[in-house]
C-alpha cells in the first residue's frame, strides 16, 4: 500500500477532457490478469505522468502525459473497455 | 438520472467566491457561484487551477460538499501547513475573488437517492466532504433510506459540520464519531482509530448489502476498506475516494 | 493571457541564482515524491545489480559487493520534468565509470531497469565520463525507499525521469529502445537546458 496512491476517480477530469463519456464507471478488463472493474477503482500514481494500474495484479493499464497542446494516452494494459452509451 | 454517460468535453470555467465560512480552526467551506453550472451528483468533485502572475500553475481536486443548488457549489478545504494550494484557499480567498475550476467530474464515487440503501458512510477528517453532499442530498430529496455515518476526527473541536450532523441525527441518520487524539470531559463515544469492531457496530452488516462509501487520507481508506472486506462486505459494494498522502 | 489568481504564489523558493534554473523550472525547498507505481521493497540479501546485454561478460554484484566498490560524494542540482528543480542535492554513490570499468562493448545505448518494471534509455556516452552515478545515500543517510532506495541512478544533466529509482541494472545495447515514459510522450533525450520535455521539443 502506498500513501501516494489514488483511485481512478482522481483522474476523472483528465479522462473526461478526452472522452466525451463518463469514464470512471466504464468497465475495463485487465489484459494481464483478466479481472474486470470500473476505471474509477484503478490505482492511480503520479510520476512524470499519470499511471493507471490494475488493483488486482498491479499491471500498468494505461499512462497519461500532457503538455499545453498535446496529450498522450496509452491504454495498452486494457483488453477491452465497456462504456454505457 | 439518464443512464447515458455522454457528457461533452470538459473545460475550465471561472467561478466567483460568494462566501468563506469557518468550520473548524483548520477547515473552511468556500461557497462559489459558477455561472455555467449544470448541476452535479453527490460525491462528485471539481478540479481547481491556480495561476501565479509568472505563469506558475497548481491544480488540485476538491469534493463538492453541497447538494445540488442551482449555480452554487460549496467546497470544504482543510488547511495543510505545508500545502501549496490549501493555504491559499483558506487564508487568501475572499468574496469577490474568482477561481478557475472544471467539473463536475467523477461518476464512480456518487450516490443518488434512487439507488436506495442502506447507506454506510465512513469518513476520515476532511474526507467527510463528499459524504456530506450525499447526506445533504438525502435530506433535500426527503429520502428515508437507512443512513449511517462513522466519522473519525482528531478532537471535538475538529469535527467538521458538527452541529449539522447533530441535526441530521434528529432526522434519523445514525452518526457515530470517533475522536482519536483528544476527547472532551464526559465523552462516552469511540476514542480509537476505526477498526473492524467499530465498523461492525456502526454500519449495516453485509447481509443488508449496504452501499458503502469511504473517503479520507489514503492510509485511512486502505485500512477501512480491508476491514470492511474482512467483515464480509463485497469489494464491489465498497467505493473509495483516497485523498493521497496530503490533500495539498 | 490566461486568468491569474489574485495573490497566489505557490511554495517556491525565489531567492535563487536564476542561471542555475533551466527554462520553465521552479525551485523547490521540498523533495516531492513522484512514482509510477507502488514502492518496491527488495530485501538487501535478495538484491543484486547487473550489467547485461551487449557486453563480453555480464557482471553482477550483491549488495555487500556493491557497497565495497569505491564511492564518492556528489552534489548537484536536479530537474524534474514536472517543473520542480532542487538545488545542491547531496548524494553518495558509485560512478557508472567504475561499474563499467574493463567492460568491452560495441553498445551505444544503455537501458536502466528497475524493480517494478520501470525502464529509461540513454546514449552510453551520457552515463560515462563522470556524468552518472548509482547512488545509495542522500543527504548523509541511506537512500529511503520512497526516493528510490536502496539504490537509484543519478544523471543530473538530464531531466530526472532519466535517473531510474529502485535500479537493478544496466542493459547495454547497440540499438536504442525508448523506455517507460519515452514511449508515451516524453522526449527521448531530455536535456532540461533545451527544455526537451516532450516528443518533438
Amino acid at each position: 500500500m502506498d500513501e501516494l496512491m489514488l483511485d481512478g476517480n482522481a483522474v476523472a477530469g483528465v479522462l473526461q477532457e478526452v472522452f466525451a463519456f463518463e469514464m470512471t464507471t466504464a468497465v475495463g478488463t485487465c489484459g494481464n490478469c483478466g479481472v474486470a472493474g470500473p476505471i474509477g477503482a484503478l490505482h492511480v500514481y503520479r510520476g512524470a505522468g499519470i499511471v493507471l494500474r490494475c488493483p488486482h495484479c498491479n499491471n500498468v493499464i494505461g499512462k497519461i502525459v500532457r503538455d499545453d497542446t498535446r496529450m498522450w494516452i496509452s491504454l495498452s494494459g486494457v483488453r477491452t473497455v465497456q462504456i454505457a452509451v | 438520472m439518464a443512464g447515458a454517460a455522454l457528457l461533452g468535453r470538459l473545460t475550465w470555467q471561472l467561478a466567483g467566491v460568494v462566501d468563506v465560512v469557518t468550520e473548524t480552526p483548520r477547515v473552511k467551506t468556500i461557497v462559489f457561484d459558477v455561472p455555467e453550472w449544470l448541476g452535479h451528483r453527490a460525491g462528485q468533485h471539481v478540479d481547481i487551477r491556480l495561476t501565479a502572475e509568472d505563469g506558475y500553475r497548481a491544480e488540485r481536486s476538491y469534493s463538492i460538499a453541497s447538494a445540488p443548488d442551482g449555480t452554487r457549489i460549496a467546497l470544504t478545504v482543510e488547511r495543510l501547513d505545508d500545502g501549496e494550494v490549501s493555504p491559499y484557499l483558506t487564508d487568501e480567498l475572499r468574496a469577490g475573488d474568482r477561481i478557475e475550476l472544471r467539473g463536475p467530474v467523477g461518476g464512480y464515487f456518487v450516490w443518488e437517492p434512487g439507488q436506495g440503501g442502506p447507506l454506510f458512510l465512513v469518513a476520515g477528517g476532511s474526507g467527510i466532504a463528499p459524504l456530506m453532499a450525499m447526506l445533504r442530498l438525502r435530506a433535500a430529496a426527503g429520502s428515508d433510506v437507512d443512513a449511517r455515518l462513522l466519522f473519525s476526527s482528531r478532537s471535538w473541536n475538529e469535527i467538521i459540520y458538527r452541529d449539522e450532523l447533530e441535526r441530521l441525527r434528529d432526522d434519523g441518520v445514525v452518526v457515530a464519531h470517533t475522536l482519536t487524539r483528544s476527547q472532551p470531559a464526559g465523552w462516552s463515544g469511540y476514542t480509537r482509530r476505526v477498526d473492524r469492531e467499530m465498523l461492525a457496530e456502526v454500519g449495516a452488516g453485509p447481509e443488508h448489502e449496504p452501499h458503502v462509501y469511504v473517503c479520507g487520507p489514503t492510509a485511512f481508506v486502505e485500512v477501512v476498506a480491508e476491514d470492511l472486506v474482512g467483515l464480509g462486505h463485497e469489494p464491489r459494494a465498497i467505493r473509495t475516494e483516497r485523498f493521497g498522502a496530503t490533500g495539498g | 493571457m490566461s486568468f491569474v489568481s489574485r495573490g497566489f504564489r505557490g511554495r517556491r523558493r525565489e531567492d535563487v541564482d536564476s542561471s542555475r534554473v533551466p527554462p520553465g523550472q521552479y525551485v523547490t525547498a521540498d523533495y516531492p515524491v513522484l512514482s509510477a507505481g507502488p514502492t518496491p521493497h527488495t530485501p538487501l540479501d535478495q538484491w543484486d545489480f547487473s550489467i547485461v546485454g551487449e557486453v563480453d561478460e555480464p557482471r553482477s554484484w550483491t549488495w555487500d559487493e556493491f557497497r565495497a566498490l569505491p564511492s564518492e560524494d556528489i552534489t548537484r542540482d536536479i530537474h524534474c520534468v514536472t517543473k520542480w528543480t532542487k538545488l545542491d542535492t547531496v548524494w553518495e554513490g558509485i560512478s557508472v565509470d567504475t561499474l563499467l570499468d574493463g567492460v568491452k562493448t560495441a553498445a551505444e545505448y544503455v537501458i536502466q531497469f528497475s524493480d517494478g518494471g520501470y525502464t529509461t534509455n540513454l546514449p552510453l556516452d551520457d552515463v560515462t565520463g563522470s556524468k552518472a552515478w548509482v547512488v545509495f545515500g542522500y543527504d548523509s543517510e541511506p537512500l529511503e525507499a520512497e526516493h528510490g532506495g536502496p539504490a537509484r541512478m543519478l544523471v543530473p544533466h538530464l531531466y530526472f525521469w532519466k535517473s531510474a529509482k529502485w535500479l537493478r541494472g544496466l542493459r547495454l545495447q547497440t540499438d536504442d529502445e525508448p523506455g517507460f515514459w519515452e514511449v508515451n510522450g516524453y522526449h527521448n533525450y531530455g536535456d532540461p537546458w533545451q527544455e526537451q520535455r516532450y516528443w518533438g521539443d
